[in-house]
């Protein structure tokens, strides 16, 4: 297939897989909210609003990103999706809405009041109900439900709304838990906080084990077709064992508490599944019938993209990396 | 409702709400970097603490901004797939390039925002430049987009088939650069009367205190040129749609009747049914000098054009007489505040011209919204003008009303609520408490 369109659609993989690890994981950070615990329970969501208060919002770039290239370099797909997903698409919107404007309202609030709590379970509530819905669109897009023509009302629903989706969902969701939690292990400066996140970050990255499982059950019994594209080639069962190795070597980081191995070793195996995810939907960009050749915006409008983001690159890495080092460890209350 | 008006609606509605804090994130970097100037120059803490207090509201603006920008990049698909299907691929540059200019404004916005403590002062005012400079390039390239829904640049037509795509031609579309600028300074004159405004009435209550002033200062520095300069990049755009859209200008203008040396109607209101635009005041020639620099230029009027294609001409008419009377008073106002503080450097500013400032407030944002109706739907009933029928773009997701009644209900709640927290924030301040 021709380079310039595999490049484009590498593009839009690498952006989700950015802003999984980075703007998934302040997703994961307000489900931590919603379930703080015990007695350091108000330190642990301050712990979160510090690690995530200067970044999500630039975290959250990679998805527009991911977006524009979508609908530069192939518009028929995003026009395809945002037609037969009008109805999570719209509410994965109002839960970002919700997420980032309670966010900023809770930190600029009146400090503890009543209506900084109910910000605060606003914030809570959406980052657990947006990537919920993000994990069920994607799910949508891999299971071949998206119809190129709706061709009936119900398809607005039925597309979306099943067993598999929602298990995907599901798997989305606590995949965010997990990166947050780990890296919240890393950010936390004292020992009793490191260790309420470090059993948060085992006990959510088991889970992200038997849910692996039970996506790939509902697979087999929803749309075998999928376990055909994840096992195909070769190279796609190399990719699943490095996987497998890469969430097995977190867990052993976490277990032993060397939490920036663990660090390192969660986003590569959140990575990995989402590379694993985009290879065996190749060469489709949406299952079963849009291959992405056929999407594929002109010649030209591909290389001014890739031409435009390679520059965009050179700015924005040097960016990235003063707004890491300038925030790396979180400031001690 | 009707699904075409709805999806219009919620467009309109969702774009109206996001403008609000997109000038926010273009201009109030700019006053707090000037802010900042100050303090790290002259070493008085109120500017130090001005640049805070700005920065505060800043981030609570600019995350409503964030989130309803990205609500728009969906919305464009979710509902005028069609549309994106055929102009993606012609007008995805300035999207993406745009998305590059709001990354870095969002990554040196945190340093800005957080970084106080972090970074050596210089750097965290290089970083507020950043900030200004990656925010008026977010405008410049996102109007480049709307620019060529106005005036289609960059392909060809070949039986209704969009062949041949050239995206930088399309990018400099004619209207590229005069709505460009239009932008950037409705966003600078509009953000500069506003907070010029809010510390004018505190001021009103504590005449002479010296935080305010400096603000008040600051705010009219940066929002009376942008409002002097507007009228010469009004002048540029009007030659430019009397140029390319000869039905947004008639309708702009209230001209029915084809005319060479037609009048400039100020005010009045367009009769559709009867084709008379009535009780306006008409400057002989006016229309025909202003559009084309000539007397004698023929206007082309709305009864020339066939009815399928007009837009509406009441709306559009009344929309460009309040934006045009909103600039008008700005830059007087202006000039006489200019005037003034030539004159009187140092003295108490007298009563009446903060009232009026107070007054003028409001008129900037307004001008903005009303000159972006002019715009949008002076282009119906085309979505890309002369090439799509905006309801050619529509989804076929029926019940659309529903979308719409939720997305108005949340943008007023969040609206509500950023009032509130900016009162709490910026606006009230008891003098004594600041540090001279």
């Amino acid at each position: 297939m021709d380079a310039l369109v595999v490049t484009a659609a590498l593009v839009i993989v690498a952006a989700l897989n950015l802003y999984a690890v980075s703007g998934g994981a302040d997703y994961g950070g307000g489900v931590w909210d919603l379930f703080a615990r015990g007695p350091r329970a108000e330190r642990q969501r301050e712990l979160i609003a510090h690690a995530i208060g200067p970044i999500w919002e630039a975290n959250h770039v990679w998805l527009i990103l991911a977006i524009v290239v979508l609908f530069t370099g192939f518009p028929p797909a995003y026009a395809r999706i945002t037609t037969i997903l009008h109805v999570p698409l719209f509410l994965m919107l109002l839960g970002i809405v919700a997420r980032g404007a309670a966010f900023s309202f809770r930190s600029y609030g009146s400090p503890r009041g009543e209506t900084q709590r109910s910000w605060g379970r606003v914030f809570a509530v959406s980052s657990l109900v947006t990537p919920l819905l993000l994990g069920m669109i994607l799910g949508a897009i891999a299971a071949g439900t998206v119809p190129a023509e709706p061709r009936s009302t119900a398809v607005f629903l039925t597309s979306w709304w099943g067993l598999f989706p929602l298990s995907v969902g599901l798997y989305a969701l606590v995949m965010f838990a997990f990166l947050a939690a780990v890296y919240l292990t890393v950010e936390a400066e004292d020992e009793d906080l490191r260790e309420d996140f470090r059993r948060r970050a085992l006990g959510s990255g088991i889970l992200l084990g038997v849910l692996a499982a039970a996506v790939l059950a509902v697979a087999g019994l929803r749309v075998p077709e999928i376990l055909d594209d994840l096992t195909r080639t070769p190279w796609s069962w190399g990719l699943h064992a490095l996987t497998a190795a890469a969430a097995l070597g977190t867990l052993f980081a976490l277990w032993r508490r060397h939490a920036p191995w663990a660090r390192i070793g969660a986003v590569l195996q959140v990575s990995l599944i989402i590379w694993g995810w985009a290879f065996s939907q190749y060469p489709h960009l949406i299952k079963p019938d849009l291959a992405l050749a056929d999407a594929a915006a002109p010649p030209i409008t591909l290389k001014l993209l890739l031409g435009a983001l390679a520059a965009g690159v050179v700015l924005l890495v040097p960016s990235f990396v003063y707004l890491f080092r300038v925030f790396g460890k979180v400031r001690k209350p | 409702m009707d699904d075409l008006l709805a999806a219009r609606s919620q467009m309109a509605i969702s774009l109206m709400f996001h403008i609000l804090f997109a000038i926010a994130g273009m201009a109030m970097p700019v006053l707090m970097v000037v802010s900042e100037a100050l303090w790290l120059r002259t070493g008085r803490a109120l500017y130090l603490d001005l640049t805070r207090r700005w920065a505060k509201g800043t981030a609570i603006l600019f995350a409503v901004g964030a989130v309803s920008g990205t609500v728009l990049s969906f919305e464009l698909g979710l509902l005028w797939p069609k549309f994106m299907e055929h102009a993606g691929a012609i007008i995805g540059m300035p999207f993406s390039l745009e998305g590059f200019a709001f990354f870095t404004e969002a990554i040196f916005l945190g340093i800005y925002l957080y970084g106080w403590d972090r970074v050596p002062p210089r750097a965290h005012w290089w970083a507020g430049v950043v900030v200004a400079v990656s925010g008026g390039l977010s405008a410049v390239f996102v109007v480049t987009a709307n620019a060529w829904m106005n005036t289609p640049a960059g392909f060809d037509l070949v039986d209704g088939q969009i062949t041949n795509i050239d995206p930088v031609a399309a990018m400099l579309s004619p209207a590229a650069l005069p709505e460009a600028l239009h932008m950037l300074l409705a966003a600078y004159a509009a953000v500069g009367f506003a907070v010029a405004g809010i510390h004018a009435f505190v001021l009103l209550r504590h005449p002479g205190d010296p935080f305010h002033r400096a603000a008040l200062a600051i705010a009219l520095l940066l929002g009376g040129p942008a409002a002097l300069l507007q009228p010469v990049s009004g002048d540029l755009l009007a030659q430019m749609v009397a140029d390319t859209q000869p039905a947004k200008l008639a309708a702009m203008e209230g001209q029915f009747e084809t005319e060479t040396g037609a009048p400039l109607r100020i005010g009045g209101l367009p009769d559709p049914a009867r084709g008379v635009t009535r009780w306006a005041i008409e400057v002989p020639y006016g229309l025909s000098l202003l559009a084309h620099h000539d007397p004698q230029a023929t206007i082309v009027g709305l009864n020339d054009i066939p009815r399928e294609n007009w837009p509406n001409p009441v709306i559009v008419h009344l929309s460009f007489q309040i934006m045009v009377a909103c600039g008008t008073a700005m830059a007087l106002l202006a000039l006489v505040a200019g005037f003034l503080a030539g004159r009187r450097r140092g003295m108490v500013l007298p009563r009446w011209l903060l009232r009026s400032l107070v007054l003028a407030s409001p008129l900037g944002v307004l001008a903005l919204e009303a000159g972006w109706f002019v715009t949008e739907l002076g282009r119906q009933p085309w979505i890309i003008q002369g090439v799509m029928r905006t309801r050619d773009a529509l989804t076929p997701m029926p019940g659309l009303t529903l979308p719409l009644v939720t997305i108005t209900l949340v943008y007023m709640a969040l609206g509500v609520i950023v009032i509130v927290l900016l009162r709490r924030h910026v606006i009230s301040t008891v003098p004594s408490e600041v540090p001279v």
